[in-house]
This record gives structure tokens, sequence and C-alpha cells, in this order.
């Protein structure tokens, strides 16, 4: 089991909120906040009120100066709850990249010249190492930079990294060469091709991008926000609209009083889809570190929406949809022999297997025929080999053989028995094709019957398949079986389609294809032979055990190494957008009750009759006015844990989909404010 | 609603959408090319218009060739027309001898026709020669409706091309929506309105006696145009004798039926459609009302099919006709309900101040809201008169942006950016990058609906709000106070969303009104029809993404009451406090 880096429990950890406090004063800073202009708008509306107030003060403003000063207090609130609500967001990836940097306290590495063991070393810094550099890295001592092995092998902790705490080991050659900086090799030693430049590695990648430091803007984020500054620049205009419109009609009613700047405003504030602009920062930052939390590193914001819009997913069978290991499931006997006889015979071929599928065999004769058998001491040992494809033992003159059919029935012949049972063909054929491997056993001159060897599918991956299946998302399962076998296990797993015998250039050419018929394409790989088809998926996550050109081909890379986890970052990129969107018809729907709050407040003292309009029964129009402010104010943070921990999730189809969010973000925005304006109605009465 | 007025609505909304389809139809084959009813007549015809203008049919045009053949065609017809008022005075076919318009106003009303606004800051029948009517006003009506149909076709066909860079031929698309569909509707409906009474002749106007003579007392005025007062302070008035009348002739019938046909709304009368020459019998005006939404109505089953999806058009076409049918409920209730001040005099009777009684509430009320809803602007009803709440209703239908059937073409396009928008927001909450028709909607599409949708708006609020502040423009309005708001809230959401109905009660010929009023009809008009055009480009070289169970059908009901939800809302939001101080402020004051 991983062990996972630990991440602060609560948004709002003590230690904490002391940080994001600090930090949401220093956001305030207007340079900082005009990558949030609809909050920079709201800044400056603050500073508006802070001048009335003042005049208030000295009396050069008419209106009481608890009115202005209240209303200029709840504004700068407002204000500081949206930075504190991306401080927050942020400071909690700050506390990891943090324990993250301690783990990479400036190490030396030592310098070769040549690939060669013995040859002279020169000792350097880790931060002067380049691309190309090569090192000897021995037992306990830290890896100084992202490369790959290219001689030795040796057992490396990880842990800095992943969490992981069992070591893994890297080798030279093949998928399992990639090693990181700040990883400590345990034992033996290896010589490391350093593949990144200082600042650029994968530490320091994880490092900033989990300090939301080089997080940009997603497409999709920014299309939200031109919907949000274009309705702020609307309601901007109907707040300047209102002041000429009410000098006019005191004109002509002969009483009452234009509306106020604060009034207006206050107003406008209100009516800035401030809920979402405050909280939209937080929401992406807090995906990220969703992800994080399930040890999964998105190398860019990007990359999770994209995510969230994946409709087909390309799936290793081994790993993901099965347990990767064939299982022994039955025996099935032919030529007129019994079961218990053939059980018998495949235990004593098996016996002295190591390989999972062999032992599979001892333990099925076991549990379901109560056979036990201890290694026979004369018994000599046949090892499976590349010419005979067969094994087994040789004990007391007879041979136990297992292997595929067409070997056993070359051996037997071999030996001078003609005889081949009649129904052996059918039985192996029934086998393969239901998906499964036929192993034949024979004992001496006879062939006794054949061992049903199966794929097992995971518990409960048919019922992922179908969710995602409801949510439009179609699977594929990619194998290098047989198609037969493969049309078998997609079967029974439920998954849509899947490739069969797939070889690298396959998977790249189906990549393709899908994408040509406008589907997005998720897949995970490990291997450098993935790596152009990881590069071609719209969504590429890499096990964080593989090569360095698949790392590097991802935009996601998955540190617990678990194929299923392309899952989790679907939904993870799925509630981000959801989140958005909810916040957004929340957002707005809240507006009608406050302009149901504010409007008669604001106007009654030209047409009195407009009284009607104060639905809400609110106690006087100033109560109204800061009862809206407030409630404006104090839905953000009110609001922070859900946008931290996104809108819950759950796989159906999107017309249901919809018409729940519906339900509760926008017949729920326009019902809550109702409620929650009148309620502080009541406290601010209590109190005034 | 008595029976009578139940059959003419009901009859009226069972024609108009009997018709969707075959017309929808119809217009979609003309567009793709394909032969038609009319090819046989037509074809000919066409290629020779192709040839003497040099236009190669099969040539594509990308969306910024497309928008500047459009402008630059726009901006030439609109120079001849304002050459044209200019010139009225040594042109032909003016048997009143009318003189030039001033420029302020012939700049005015060369935007207003250019625009398919129609607004009218001149009587017709006492300012326009037949020359402006015949060749200003009427090619006008022709040439602006069928420029707000190929905007439309564009966007669609942007939506439909994959991986496309061009969205079509301007030239063509403005022949063939000429030629196939324009030309021949107002010619049968021309016909048809003759022999209801709408007069068709180039005579002098004529001069008739009175049976009964009349007279009144008129005040008399000095240079500056105020009341002379004697001595006493009241008023000097002479007394005026009337023995006979002018009564104003000219040929209505043909430009009556492309001016509800094609949403113009222009009369040709100042009393417009009211006036007996123009709309003399209840058949006439339902006939005029169902020319009014046809197009509109149809090019949404046109979107459909070329959009391969009819269900997503006829939803389009429920959204509009339950926001209608709802405006049409409050109308006819408010009206019904009467003036309480009159109530209060202890008459008990509907509202029919302003109305025709030969329309009817019902007629009236019909024709106020389709009229409003589209950007038509011809009215049958002085929408000044209508009660405050009814009122609100022909202004908020306009304020909506027009896309309650809409304009010919502009209802669509306008109606597709609020789509996009409802479709990004709905897209998001059920978490996926939102798509519509499968096209991603990404920065561009936002940019460009919130361009189509908001312009109107915007111009809106800025330009009631410098109303209020400068003193000529408040001095225009004959009521003030909140009625007086509403009317210059009226003006100018007629102007922006290029409606050109008049609340009335506004002396909108002056410089201020002319001027501002010419700014608010261009950029509402071609802001959205440029951003239109872009988003077209844009959509149609992006690649198609098959719909799946992920994602959001847009063509099913609750996508229907979600768009339904957010014209209303969008609308509600921008408008609620200026409707506040103006009809909603009438209303209290006059019920309490």
């Amino acid at each position: 089991m991983s062990k996972h880096i630990q991440p602060p429990q609560s948004a709002f950890d003590a230690e904490l909120m002391k940080g994001a406090l600090l930090d949401s004063l220093k956001k305030l800073d207007p340079r900082t906040l005009w990558r949030n202009p609809v909050m920079l708008c709201v800044e400056i509306a603050s500073g508006i009120t802070l001048v009335t107030f003042i005049m208030s003060l000295t009396g050069a403003n008419t209106e009481p100066a608890w009115f202005t000063g209240t209303v200029s207090f709840w504004l700068w609130l407002t204000v500081i709850f949206s930075t504190m609500a991306s401080a927050l967001a942020e400071g909690r990836g700050k506390a990891r990249a943090a324990s993250l940097r301690k783990s990479r306290t400036d190490v030396t590495a030592k310098l070769l010249a040549k690939p060669e063991f013995n040859s002279a070393f020169t000792t350097v810094g880790a931060s002067q190492l380049h691309k190309g550099d090569l090192i000897l890295v021995e037992a306990n001592e830290m890896i100084a930079g992202d490369g790959d092995v290219v001689a030795g092998a040796a057992l490396v902790n990880e842990s800095a990294v992943t969490g992981e705490s069992a070591p893994v080991i890297r080798e030279s050659g093949g998928d399992r060469s990639a090693v990181t900086g700040g990883t400590t090799v345990i034992s033996s030693s290896i010589i490391v091709k350093i593949t990144a430049n200082p600042g650029e590695t994968f530490l320091d990648k994880m490092i900033g991008l989990i300090e939301g430091a080089k997080r940009r803007k997603t497409p999709n984020e920014i299309a939200l926000e031109v919907l949000l500054i274009a309705l702020t620049l609307v309601f901007l205009l109907v707040c300047a609209n209102i002041s000429p419109l009410s000098i006019y009609s005191v004109k002509v009613a002969g009483h009452g009083t234009p509306v106020s700047l604060t009034i207006l405003v206050a107003l406008f504030v209100c009516l800035a889809p401030t809920t979402i602009a405050a909280l939209l920062p937080a929401i992406g930052i807090a995906g990220m570190d969703r992800l994080f939390q399930k040890n999964v590193i998105a190398l860019s914001g990007r990359a999770i929406e994209a995510a969230g819009d994946v409709n087909v997913l390309l799936l290793d069978k081994t790993g993901t949809i099965t347990h990767g290991n064939r299982q022994a499931v039955a025996f099935v006997p032919v030529g007129g022999h019994s079961e218990q006889e053939l059980a018998d015979a495949a235990l004593m071929s098996s016996i002295a297997d190591e390989t999972p599928e062999g032992r599979s065999v001892v333990v099925l004769a076991k549990e379901k025929y109560g056979l036990t058998r201890e290694m026979p001491k004369e018994a000599e040992v046949v090892e499976f080999s590349a010419d005979t494809r067969l094994s087994g033992i040789n004990l007391s003159g007879n041979q136990y053989r297992k292997g595929a059919s067409d070997s056993i029935i070359a051996f037997v012949k071999k030996l001078g028995c003609a005889a081949i049972p009649s129904d052996l063909a059918d039985v192996v054929d029934r086998i393969a094709r239901g998906g499964a491997t036929p192993l034949v056993v024979s004992k001496g001159c006879e062939i006794l019957g054949v061992i049903n060897l199966k794929d097992i599918v995971k518990a409960g991956i048919q019922e992922r398949f179908l969710q995602l299946r409801s949510m439009g998302i179609k699977t594929v399962m990619i194998t290098g079986d047989n198609p037969l076998t493969a049309a078998a296990i997609a079967a029974e797993a439920q998954v849509d389609d899947f490739l069969a015998q797939a070889k690298p250039e396959e998977k790249l050419r189906l990549i393709k294809e899908y994408q040509e018929q406008g589907y997005m394409v998720a897949m995970t790989g490990d291997g450098t032979n993935d790596a152009p088809a990881l590069a071609q998926a719209d969504v590429a996550v890499a096990m964080n055990t593989g090569t360095q050109p698949a790392r590097e081909a991802a935009n996601i890379i998955d540190l617990d190494s678990n194929p299923t986890k392309l899952l989790d970052i679907v939904e993870v990129g799925k509630q981000i957008l959801m989140t958005r969107g909810n916040l957004t018809t929340f957002s707005i729907s809240n507006d009608i009750a406050k302009y149901f709050a504010i409007i008669p407040a604001m106007m009654l003292s030209i047409y009195p009759q407009l009284g009607v309009l104060n639905v809400m029964h609110l106690a006087s129009p100033f109560s109204a006015i800061l009862s809206a402010v407030v409630f404006n104010a104090i839905i953000i943070p009110m609001l922070v844990p859900l946008a931290l921990k996104g809108t819950r999730f759950r796989p159906r189809p999107a017309e249901k989909l919809l018409i729940h969010n519906l339900l509760i973000y926008g017949v729920g925005g326009i019902i809550a404010p109702f409620v929650g304006i009148k309620v502080i109605d009541l406290v601010i009465g209590m109190v005034v | 609603m008595n029976t009578y007025e139940w059959l003419q609505t009901i009859l009226l909304f069972f024609v108009l959408l009997t018709l969707v389809k075959p017309l929808g139809d119809y217009m979609a084959r003309v567009f793709q090319g394909e032969r038609t009813l009319l090819s046989p007549v037509l074809d000919t015809c066409e290629r020779l218009i192709y040839r003497i203008s040099g236009v190669n049919k099969d040539e594509e045009m990308g969306w910024e060739r497309y928008a500047w053949a459009l402008l630059l065609f726009n901006l030439v017809c609109g120079v001849a027309l304002f050459a044209i008022l200019l010139l009225q005075g040594v042109l032909p076919l003016n048997p009143q001898n009318y003189p030039a318009f001033s420029w302020h106003l012939a700049l005015n009303t060369a935007v207003s026709f250019m625009t398919n606004t129609n607004w009218q800051n001149y009587g017709g029948e006492s300012t326009a020669s037949y020359f402006t009517q015949m060749f200003g006003f009427a090619v006008h009506n022709f040439a602006s409706a069928a420029t707000g149909i190929v905007v439309a076709i564009a966007l669609i066909r942007g939506f439909v091309r994959r991986r496309g860079s061009t969205i079509g031929n301007f030239w063509v698309d403005l022949t063939r929506s000429t030629l196939y569909i324009l030309l021949p509707v107002s010619l049968v409906f021309a016909v048809f309105l003759v022999s209801q009474g709408v007069i068709q002749n180039l005579n002098p106007y004529r001069t008739v006696p009175l049976v009964q003579g009349t007279s009144y007392d008129k005040p008399r005025l000095d240079d500056r145009g105020n009341t002379l007062k004697d001595s006493k302070g009241n008023p000097v008035t002479e007394n005026i004798q009337v023995k006979e009348v002018q009564i104003p002739m000219g040929p209505v019938a043909s430009q009556e039926a492309i001016k509800e046909l094609g949403t113009n709304g222009g009369g040709f009368f100042n009393a417009n459609s009211a006036h007996p020459y123009e709309n003399p019998t209840p058949l006439s005006n339902m006939a005029e009302i169902f020319l009014i939404l046809l197009i509109s109505g149809s090019l949404t089953h046109t979107f459909g099919l070329m959009a391969g999806n009819t269900r997503q058009g006829w939803a389009l076409l429920a959204v509009m006709l339950a926001i209608l049918v709802l405006a049409m409920g409050i109308l006819y209730w408010a009206e019904s309900s009467g003036n309480p001040l009159v109530t209060r005099l202890g008459v008990q009777s509907i509202n029919m101040e302003g109305k025709e009684v030969r329309f009817g509430l019902a007629g009236s009320s019909l024709f106020a809201v389709s009229t409003t809803g589209t950007s038509c602007g011809a009215v049958n009803t002085m929408h000044d008169s209508l009660t405050p709440i009814g009122g609100m209703m022909p202004l908020s239908l306009i304020l909506l942006s027009e896309v309650i059937f809409g304009g010919v073409g502009t209802g669509l396009y306008t109606m597709l950016a609020f789509v996009v928008i409802a479709v990004f927001v709905a897209g998001l909450m059920i978490g996926r990058t939102p798509e519509f028709l499968g096209k991603k909607i990404e920065v561009t599409e936002m940019w460009m609906s919130i361009v189509t949708v908001l312009t109107s708006g915007i111009l809106i609020l800025i330009f009631s709000a410098v109303a209020m502040l400068v003193p000529s423009a408040v001095a225009s309005m004959n009521n003030p106070g909140a009625h007086g708001l509403s009317e210059v809230l009226y003006a100018f959401a007629s102007m922006s969303n290029n409606n050109g109905s008049a609340f009335a009660g506004l002396n909108g010929n002056t410089v201020f009104y002319n001027i501002a009023g010419a700014v608010c009809m261009f950029i509402g008009r071609f802001a959205p029809i440029v951003a239109s055009l872009a988003m077209a480009g844009n959509l149609a070289e992006k690649k198609y993404i098959p719909p799946s169970l992920g994602t959001l059908p847009a063509d099913k009901a609750p996508f229907a009451l979600w768009l339904t939800l957010v014209i209303l809302i969008v609308g509600a939001l921008t408008f609620f406090p200026a409707l506040a101080l103006g009809p909603i402020a009438e209303h209290l004051q006059m019920a309490s």
C-alpha cells in the first residue's frame, strides 16, 4: 500500500489559516489582483465606499457614517474573503511543496567522464549538473538529478517523491531505467545519465505546480471569465444608469433623493458575480491538489480539464482490467480419465513450477480436490524451455508434463504413443474460445486432460465501466492477447471495444482514428514504446515507474503507478468544471433576491409605492442594503469548502445531471439569498 | 378572450406552425443550392444576375470576406438612401412637392432603413415622396431583410461545416434570399392586401369635402415656438374652420407586404398598420401578424434541417413561442383589466385607448407582441396608450434582445448566441467542456455570443442615461415622469435592437435623438452581425465531436427550459432597475 504524503486534513487547519490570512492581505495589491478582473472591480468599489465613509465622517456626505462605514467594511471583507479562498487553496499546496523541498537538501554528485564504474570522478553540486552528464550513485546516496540508468541496477527508495516506502528496482535498459532526483539508492551502484537541466527536474516541476506558481488559466477558465467580465460590465452600466434615471425621477416626482454613490456601489458589488469570481482561482488549484492527494501529478490544469472531457479510455488489459496473472480455474479431463486423476497429474506437473500460473494449479488442486503433495526429493525437474515449450517433473518413470496443446501432442507422439483422445481438440478449442488458456496435461504416454487457465477480471470493474458508459465514456481494452482471448475478456469485463495483439504503432493509429472522429482519448502507459501514443493522446497518464520518455510524453503522472487511476482523474476533471458551472449559476441566481432587497430600498424615497417590491419585508432601506451586502460577502467563505472539495460527483447521464444541478444551484440559488438576507436583516434589527 | 378572439388567435398559430415545416424546408433547399418549386422560373433570372454582376456562384468566402462584402453592400445602400433623402426635392415622383429631409433626419432615416430598424422620426405621408418610398425605403426593406437572413444562414453553416474555412458566398446568399423568398411571398401578399382594400397607386393626394365641417382653437406661437399669452396670462388662440381634408395616396400594398415579411416595420403612413389604407380589415390584420412571424419562425426549421437535427429547431421555436404566449397573456390581461384611473370614475371597461376597434383587444395585443418580439416594429396600436404593465410587455420583448422569433435572421442568430451562453454554463454544470451541435464552445465563441447578445443592452443603458442628462432630450418627452422615462427607454430599446416601433409621446426628430439613434441602430445592428459571422468562421474550422451519453442534449425540454430562463434572467437583471423607475413605478402610482 502506498503511504500518501501527509495531506493537511482540513481546509481550515490553524497553521494554514494563519498563512492564508497573511497571503490574502498581500493579494489585495491591485497589481496581483488584476488577474481576477471582477474582484479588482470590487476592490475599486470598496475603495470608493471608503471615500464616501470618510466624507460621511467629515460631513461632506449626508449619509450616516455608521451606514457608509459598515457597507465599506463588508465590501472590503468581500475582497479579502476572495483572496483568502485562493490563498487557502494555494496554502495546502505550499505546505506539500515545503515537505518536498526538505527532501531536496542540496546534494553532491560524483561526475564521471565515462560510463564505467571504475573510472575517476569529480564531486560537483547537484545544481551544476546538466543534460547528458554522467554521475555515479552508490549505496545510501541520494540521486542528484533526474536521469536514466545507463549501467548497473539498484534498489531505489522513492518515498520522497511517491510516498511509497517499498523500494523499487531501477536498472539500465528496458522500461525501468528512469530515476528521479531526490530519491535514494539503497543498495548497489548505478551510473545515471542526467536528463534534465537544473530547475527543470521532475521535482522542480512538481514543486512549481503544487505551489500554483506556474498555474496558467485553462481555456475553459478563460471562457468563463469572459462571461463573468461581460456580466460585471453590464452590471456596472446598470448601476451607472440608475443614477441619472433617479435624478430625473426625483426632479419630476418633486420629492425623494437620488440614489447615492454608496448605495450604487453596494448594488454593483452585490450584482457582480463575486461569488464565482472569488472562488474561481481556488477551484482550479484545489482540483490539482485533490489529484495530488490521490498521488497523481497533473503537469497542467489543462490536462485535468481535458480528462473531464475524455470520451474514449484506452485501458491496458493487464493490471487495469485483469489482475495480470492467469489462474487455473478448472481441470477438464479427456479420453475417459477422471477429474481426480487429472488433478493429481496437474499437481505433479506444476509442483516445481514457481510461476504464478503454476502455483495457481497447485492451489486449485488443493482447494477443490483436497490434494497436497510435497516436492519429492528424487524428482527431476524439467524447466520450461523455448524448444519444447513444456514443463514438469520426471518421477519414478512417470513423465508429468503440461504445456500448450500442440507441444504436448508432439511430446507424446515422440514418446511413441499415437493415441490422442478424440475429445481433446474440442475441449481445448472450447476453453480457448472462452478467453482462457488451455494447458494440456500428460502423464507418460497418456493425455489426461486440460487445465483451464483464466485471466481473472478484477472484481467490480464491470460496474465501473457501466458508470463510465452512462457518462458517455467509451472504454477500449488494449491487449497483446490473440483476438479470441481478447474478445472473451472484453465481453466479461464489458468494455465497449478492444484492440488485440496491440503493438505500439497500432495504439498510435487507434488514438489518431478516434481523434479524427472527434473523440478525446485518454490512455495510460509506462514503456518507452508507449511514448508516441502518449504524446498523441489528449490525456496521457504515465506511470511513475515508467521510463523517462514515457514520463515526458505524458501530461499526468501517477506516482502510485496504478492504471485504474485514470478513472479518478476523469472524475476530478469533471468535478472542476461542475463546481465552476454550479457556482456560476448560483452566483447569478442570487442576484434576483438582491434586486428585491436593494431596488425598493434605493427608490423608496422617490416612489413610496415601490415598497410593495420589498417582498422580504426588510426593516429599513439601510438595513435592506446592508443585509444584501453582508449576504454577498459571507456566502464566499461559506462556499469555500465546496470550492475546495468540488461538487459531489455521481456518474449519470447528462440530462439527469443537469436537472439535478439546476434544481440545487439554480433554484437553490434563487431561494437561498431570500432566506439569508431576511435572516441577516433580522439580526441587524436586533443589533441596531 | 371571447370565442371570436380565441378562434382567430388559435387559427393564426395553427396556420403559422403548419407552414413552418414546408417553408423551413424550402429555405434550406434555397440556401443549399438545391432545386425548388420556383427554380424553373427563377433559375434563369438568378444566373442572369450573377452574369451581370460578375459573381462566381461557386466561390466560397471566409468569414472576414463575407463580413466585408456585407458591410460594403449595406453601406453603399445606406449612402444611396441618404442621398435620395437629401435630394428628394429635385427627384421625380413627388406629386406633393415635399422638400429634402434635414441632414440629421436623413442620417437617422438612412441608418434606420439600412439596419432593418425602420425607426421613423418623420411622418411618411407628410414627408416622403413616392420616389423615396419606392426606391429608397422599399428597396431597403428587401435588402436589409435579406442581410439578416444571410447572416443566420452563414452561422448555421459555421455549426455544420467541419474543418472548413468558408461560410458561403454573401452575394449568392443575398440574391437567393431576395429572389426565392422575399420577392415571391411579398408579391402574393401584396395582391392579397389589395383585395382587402389596401391602396396601390401613384396618384396625387386627394382633397375631399367633409360631410360635417368642424372647427378648433389653435394656440398662436411666437418665433421660438412658445405659446403667446395675452395680458391676463391666457393663451392667444385663433379659431380654425375645417371643411375639407386631404387623403394621402400612394403605392402602399407593395410596401406593406415586405414591411411585415422582412420584419422592417416602417409604415407608409405615420399611423402605420393602424391606418385603414395599410391594414383595413381584421383579416388583413391577421395576415400581417402572420407575415411578421413567418420567416423567423420557419428559419428555426431551416436551421434544424441544415444542422441535421430538426428537434433542435423545434426546441428553439418552442422557447420563442412560450415567451411570446406568456407576453401576450400578460398584455391581454393588463389591457382587459382596464385603466384604474378610468375605473375610479365609475366606468368599467377594458382599455381601448389607442387601439383600433376593427382589430379588437386580441388583434391588437397579438400584433403588439408579434411586432416587438420580432424586430418588426410595425404597429396597429399606440403602445404609448397601453396600460403601464401592458406597455411593459412590448418593451420587455424588445429588451430581451429580439429573440422571441426576432427579426428575419437576426432572431435566429441572436437566439443561437443565447444558446451558446446557455450551453456553456449548462455544459460546465455537467462537467464537460461545453459543446453544441458537436462543436466545442470556447473563448472565441463566448466573446462573440456575448457581443451578439449584450450589445443592444449596453447601448440602451448608456444612451438612456445620457438622455436623462441632456436637457433637450428630457424636453422631448410629452409625458414627464415615470411614463416619459418609459418613452425614452423604449426609444433606445427600439433603436438599439433594430425594432423601429415607437412608444410615441416622444418627439424624436431632434438633433440629439436623430444622431444618438443613428449610432444605436448602427452599432446595434452591425456589431452582432460581425460577431456572429466571426463565430461562424471560427466554428466552421472546428472538428465535429460525435454526441454521447455525456453530451448535453440541447434539443430536449430541460435545456429548452434552461434557455428560456437564461433569456429571461439576462433581460431581467439588465433592466429591472430601469423598469422599476418606469412602467412598474407608473403602474403602482396609478393603482394606489
